[in-house]
């Protein structure tokens, strides 16, 4: 009965492996491609390799690159390079996402719609053109958006955007054409070294707790899990991460809330405050000579 | 990383700013104005004030025929606007405004048509409570709408702003309708509106030392230019009418521009707040840190792994 479909599916996700993203956006492409999307801002923007920018409207997948000179191993603030030399880690763990020889760390991240637990997108969406699938991921209704733009402000990642030109709100739909045909969203399926891993969420979180596990036996004791469990301000994410870095450095919120959370006590203040207007009226109205 | 600590993806945005256009601010105005207008002309009428609850309905009515064609127009498909009423969300405070909205404007204009021409007695007689009632929550929800975001200067504001805006709708109604009325007419509109005036910097300054150091957009650039600027002429406005509209026309006419005025700056200061807000991941990053620095949340990571075998 999940959501109200009387034969729900098994939800789908990804996970992300940022550890073995190599940066070659063609999961970039292939979302595009595949889902028709207007292009983007051709320019350069001297970050990195990322001429993507940001997720938006057009970008529903952005490959983030970030340049980093720092000591892996935080106890003997040894680089990477001499980390690997010291304990194999790119044999053992197949962590190959650096620069050789100079120090230099550099990350990558595929960044895409979360497709919350709890998604405020959905929560606040006044025409119900946002809504939750069969597959529990969630998917804008073009035919029903009318560009209220409420989402845009409710997204606490700063997934969703108006599209220049239409006015209406467009996101990662997870492929949702797709997967009623069984297949794989395309960017799972162009990633060529599965740090784009698509599935059913039970079975990628176990994946994800694995392969965590196996980073830190390794060594790389900055690895972290982002939104694979329900304990976050979310209730967990359909699309969950690997970092190997503070989620703010990769332009990801640290602590990302679901709004709805608070919305009890922001009606109860909006009650009290009306409320107090009603009896403020009253009493100037009245209370004069 | 920033001066103050904060990592960040090369300064760039962690969230959107708002798409709303200054359409929103203006809504905020004439929506709390027609609120708290019908308010005041009912309670006017009630008290046997013919003159100054036939002018405060006048403002009402004016105010509710503007507010959707102020929202119609900052849609991304204006011609869709209907959809807006396809459902209601409690979850939505957009949607549970849309039904306030609709519902306070069908009674509202009932009660100005026949404050105007007479024509709809019985009508109007069931409408003005009505309009006076839905009213209250017209133009307290928008706090709802604009603090159930992620955007930080809103959101951290939950608690208060529904009275910042509960107080300038009043002050609004009152300075229209002390603008409107014959001095001698308008003694509740000049304490609707002087009291509101207070209300609402009353809660403004509540509002900023609630927000501390996120209250930081609403003391520098664009944002705080606006809101100093608003709570200025707010101040001279309410103290015009405070202190010449009871005896001169032309300092209620004065004063209540003025303070009208000042609430209209006011609405769109905490607007402009929530975009440079937005803009700066350190306003986003920056508290969700402190968060878990705190412990009081635990944040979006974990970094101990969770086997099921071991």
């Amino acid at each position: 009965m999940r959501h109200g479909y009387d034969d729900p599916k098994p939800r789908v996700g990804f996970f992300t492996d940022t550890s073995v993203c190599i940066g070659c956006k063609a999961c970039e492409v292939a979302c595009k491609e595949w889902n028709q999307i207007p292009d983007s801002n051709q320019g350069f923007t001297g970050h990195s390799y990322d001429n993507t920018v940001d997720l938006g409207a057009d970008t529903w997948r952005h490959v983030a690159f970030i340049e980093q000179r720092v000591p892996v191993d935080a106890d003997g603030g040894a680089s990477l390079v001499e980390a690997a030399e010291r304990g194999g880690l790119v044999e053992s763990s197949g962590v190959a996402t650096y620069q050789e020889g100079d120090g230099l760390r550099w990350l990558m991240s595929s960044d895409v719609c979360k497709h919350c637990t709890e998604a405020a997108c959905l929560e606040v969406c006044p025409t119900g053109a946002l809504f939750r699938t069969e597959f529990g991921t969630v998917v804008v209704q073009e035919d029903v958006c009318n560009g209220c733009g409420y989402c845009v402000s409710a997204c606490p990642f700063g997934v969703l955007d108006r599209r220049e030109g239409d006015g209406r709100v467009w996101k990662c739909t997870l492929c949702y054409d797709r997967l009623k045909d069984d297949r794989e969203p395309a960017c799972a399926q162009a990633c060529p070294t599965n740090s784009i891993q698509f599935g059913e969420v039970d079975e990628l979180r176990e994946r994800a707790e694995q392969r965590l596990a196996k980073l830190r036996d390794d060594g790389q004791s900055e690895a972290r899990l982002y939104l694979a469990d329900e304990e976050d301000g979310i209730g967990g994410a359909g699309a969950f991460f690997l970092l190997l870095d503070e989620p703010e450095v990769y332009g990801l919120p640290p602590d990302p809330v679901d709004s709805r959370r608070h919305l009890g006590s922001i009606w109860a203040a909006t009650g009290a405050a009306a409320a107090a207007l009603g009896a403020g009226l009253v009493a100037a109205v009245f209370g004069g000579r | 990383m920033s001066e103050d600590g904060t990592r960040s993806y090369y300064g760039q945005p962690v969230i959107k700013e708002p798409v709303w256009s200054p359409e929103i601010p203006a809504y905020l105005f004439t929506g709390g104005l027609a609120g708290a207008s019908a308010g005041l002309a009912y309670l006017a009428g009630l008290r046997g004030d013919e003159e100054l609850a036939r002018r405060a309905w006048i403002a009402a009515g004016a105010g509710v025929s503007a507010s959707p064609l102020l929202l119609i127009s900052d849609l991304g498909v204006p011609r869709r606007f209907l959809n807006m009423l396809r459902m209601f969300k409690v979850t939505s405070p957009m949607s549970v405004g849309s039904w306030i909205l609709s519902a306070s404007g069908l009674a509202t204009s009932v009660a100005t048509a026949n404050a105007v021409t007479g024509a709809l007695p019985r009508a109007a007689a069931a409408a003005r409570p009505a309009a006076a009632l839905l009213g209250l929550p017209l133009s307290t929800y928008t706090a709802a709408l604009l603090t159930n975001t992620a955007i930080p200067v809103w959101h951290e504001a939950r608690g208060v702003l529904a009275f910042v805006f509960a107080g300038g709708s009043a002050a609004s109604a009152g300075a229209v309708a002390v603008a409107v009325t014959p001095p001698r007419h308008a003694g509740p509109a000049r304490r609707v509106a002087v009291g509101g005036a207070a209300a609402e910097l009353i809660a403004l300054a509540a509002m900023e030392r609630r927000l501390g150091e996120l209250g930081e957009p609403l003391r520098s650039g664009r944002a705080g230019t606006l809101n100093r600027l608003a709570k200025g002429i707010t101040l001279a406005g309410a103290a015009v009418i405070g202190a010449r509209a009871g005896r001169s026309r032309a300092a209620a006419v004065a004063g209540g521009a003025i303070l009208a005025a000042g609430t209209l700056a006011e609405r769109w200061a905490i607007f402009r707040a929530g975009f440079q807000s937005a803009a700066d991941p350190k306003y986003v990053v920056g508290p969700q840190r402190r968060r878990i620095e705190e412990g009081t949340a635990r944040g979006g990571s974990r970094q101990a792994p969770r086997l099921a075998s071991a």
